[in-house]
């Protein structure tokens, strides 16, 4: 231990002009904020880990799956979506992270901290969706496009690979970067309102994992009816360049569609989590 | 307000004035029938004080009387029941720039085990606009400049409280809110706490600072607000809280020592031996000591009555004690 400061000297008499620290105008805002969530984001270990986990199960799984298909000749409907494939793991690092944005305040209570920097809470959430938003965009875009080329190089013995200019290739590719991102805002909506690390966690991969098998146990008309709003669902037509998969009697939606949706129910979950952030003690 | 001079290197200037500009009454923290509810348990109920700035407020009470619940009623970060609080006449939520206003040491954790003690100064500073050069002053002030880029996971109690107080003292705020802040640190830590919190006062800022032990207050408070059970119990001066505690005792010392604690405890009075050779009588006034010495031909050396904070305290608490046996 560091050898204690000398205690301080006693205060001289207080002088008539007060010298106070000169106090700014405006207050503290959104960009205060951001900046330090910025901070926060990259001064713990687990924003390295989960970024880590997320490229290294993107790309993992990429080279897996379409080195052992260029090996074994595989026929290969979709060299897009193969190629994107480690994306339907990479969601669950994503995921993790944008949790562990909000949660871990929770857990370790550094949110008191947070608050008596920046009381107004609605403002914080939105830091936060700021600094997890644009990282996870940035990593999500290039994961995408790397994912693609490593790929298409891979699968280039087999004949079947494709290019960006290819009808909807590039689209695929740069709205599978958009739903990791919106996948992951999703998460840290869900966390907001749960506060919980393990809760909310259990709760993302609940909605990617359960609720595809617990779906289609109800009557055939709600089938139908619920399985295109399913994240896991709107997730598949996103990461291929094919059209429409018509699996059941409903189309699913477009990518485009899709993302929206997705993007509402992040934000659904973000603008709740923020509600229930005012009304609850911290 | 002239800057004071701590640590040696940092110095502070006052931020109270701003916080206080347009407001001669000299109240900063204004509670008004503060209440909070946590399902059946009433925590803090109905409370109302003041605390007034150039002076170290002491907030008394036994554990589990409501002090944490209310620094974080005062912070915003509970919200309470009923009635309201207010530092230099706003709420925290509407301060501009809280930690220039206001500086906290919660006792429950509020940092982050992975991040370095830097780290967590600097976030909290590019909140509040805070440069960067002030992060390394409040590290200084507080010792930790070695291990500043240590992760706090790995300090110990007494350092994680001085990363505390290096938070506290960031936005060089008027108004200082400190739960518990003796709480691990080491007699030479407590005193250091102690004169900080008193050149703070001097300074002019106003410090309020709470604690469930009654011998350090008496060191480090002018003022108590004393709580029990949520309640207000008394708001007054030390000295005047000494004053009306009845419990007294007296220091005698003697050179027959033996033979006047045999005499005392004769009269039902009770002795406790010193280590530095005096002792210590209750349950006999001085003057019945002093009676009974010179019926026994006993010289006394010393015959000085002392009124134990701590007796004060319990005094004025037991009636607000929860699980008070009945009488
Ligand atoms: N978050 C909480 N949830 C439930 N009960 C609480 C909570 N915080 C405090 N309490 C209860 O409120 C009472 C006052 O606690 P506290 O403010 O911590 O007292 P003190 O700081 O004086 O020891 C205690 O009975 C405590 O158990
Ligand atoms: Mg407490």
């Amino acid at each position: 231990m560091t050898a204690i400061p000398t205690t301080p000297a006693p205060a001289p008499a207080p002088a008539a002009a007060p010298a106070a620290a000169p106090i700014p105008g405006g207050r503290a805002g959104l960009r205060q904020a951001v900046r330090s969530e910025w901070t926060k984001f990259w001064s713990v270990r687990s924003t390295a880990w989960s970024l880590a986990a997320t490229v290294f199960l993107v790309l993992g799984i990429c080279v897996l799956a379409n080195a052992t298909a260029a090996n074994n000749g595989l026929h290969v409907p979709d060299p897009t979506r193969r190629s994107l494939v480690g994306f339907l793991l990479g969601q669950f690092a994503i995921g993790v992270l944008g949790v562990l944005v909000i949660s871990a305040e929770y857990s370790t209570g550094s949110i008191r901290s947070t608050l008596a920097g920046m009381p107004r809470r609605p403002v914080v959430i939105a830091a936060k969706v700021v600094v997890f938003g644009v990282v996870a965009l940035v990593v999500s875009e290039v994961l995408a496009f790397s994912a693609f080329f490593i790929g298409q190089a891979l699968l280039s013995r087999t004949g079947y690979s494709a290019t960006l200019s290819q009808p909807g290739v590039t689209q695929a590719v740069l709205e599978s970067g958009l739903y990791l991102t919106a996948l992951g805002l999703l998460a840290l909506g869900m966390a907001t309102v749960i506060r919980h690390t393990a809760g909310a966690i259990a709760a993302f991969a609940g909605i990617l994992l359960v609720l595809p098998l617990v779906v289609p146990a109800l009557p055939t008309s709600m089938v139908n009816a619920i399985t295109r709003y399913l994240p896991a669902n709107i997730g598949v037509t996103i990461l291929s360049s094919a059209q429409n998969t018509h699996i059941f009697s409903t189309p699913d939606f477009s990518a485009s569609t899709g993302l929206a949706i997705l993007a509402g129910y992040a934000a659904a979950m973000l603008v709740l989590g923020g509600w229930l952030m005012v009304k609850r003690d911290a | 307000m002239a800057p004071v001079r701590l640590g040696g290197s940092a110095s502070f200037t006052c931020g109270l004035a701003a916080t206080m500009a347009c407001n001669d009454d000299r109240i900063v923290i204004e509670a008004r029938g503060l209440t909070k509810r946590f399902g059946n348990v009433l925590a803090v109920d109905g409370l109302s004080f003041d605390v007034e700035p150039g002076r170290v407020t002491g907030f008394l009470g036994p554990n589990g009387s409501g002090k944490s619940t209310t620094m974080r009623l005062i912070m915003g970060l509970d919200l309470p029941n009923a009635g309201s609080v207010t530092v230099g006449g706003r709420k925290y939520h509407d301060l501009p720039w809280p930690l220039r206003e206001v500086g906290s040491l919660l006792e429950a954790n509020s940092i982050h085990p992975g991040r370095s003690a830097r780290a967590h100064l600097w976030s909290l500073a590019q909140s509040n606009g805070i440069a960067r050069r002030r992060v390394d002053e409040v590290l200084e002030l507080v010792g930790l400049t070695a291990v500043a880029t240590k992760r706090a996971g790995k300090f110990s109690l007494g350092m994680t409280q001085r990363l505390g107080i290096a938070a506290a003292l960031l936005g060089d705020p008027g108004v200082l809110l400190f739960d518990e802040p003796v709480n691990g640190l080491d007699p030479e830590g407590i005193r250091w706490v102690r004169n900080l919190c008193r050149g703070l006062a001097s300074d002019g800022r106003t410090v309020f600072i709470s604690s469930h032990l009654m011998a350090e207050m008496s060191l480090t408070a002018d003022h108590l607000v004393v709580i029990g059970k949520g309640r207000m119990i008394a708001e007054m001066s030390v000295t005047e809280f000494v004053a009306r505690s009845s419990r007294q005792s007296v220091r005698v010392r003697t050179p027959s020592a033996s033979s006047l604690s045999d005499a005392v405890r004769a009269a039902s009075g009770i002795v406790i031996p010193e280590p530095d050779g005096s002792m210590t009588v209750t349950g006999m006034n001085a003057a019945d000591i002093g009676e009974l010495a010179a019926s026994l031909n006993v010289a006394l050396h010393e015959l000085t009555p002392v009124a134990s904070l701590e007796d004060a305290f319990m005094e004025l608490t037991d009636e607000a004690v929860e699980y008070r046996a009945a009488p």
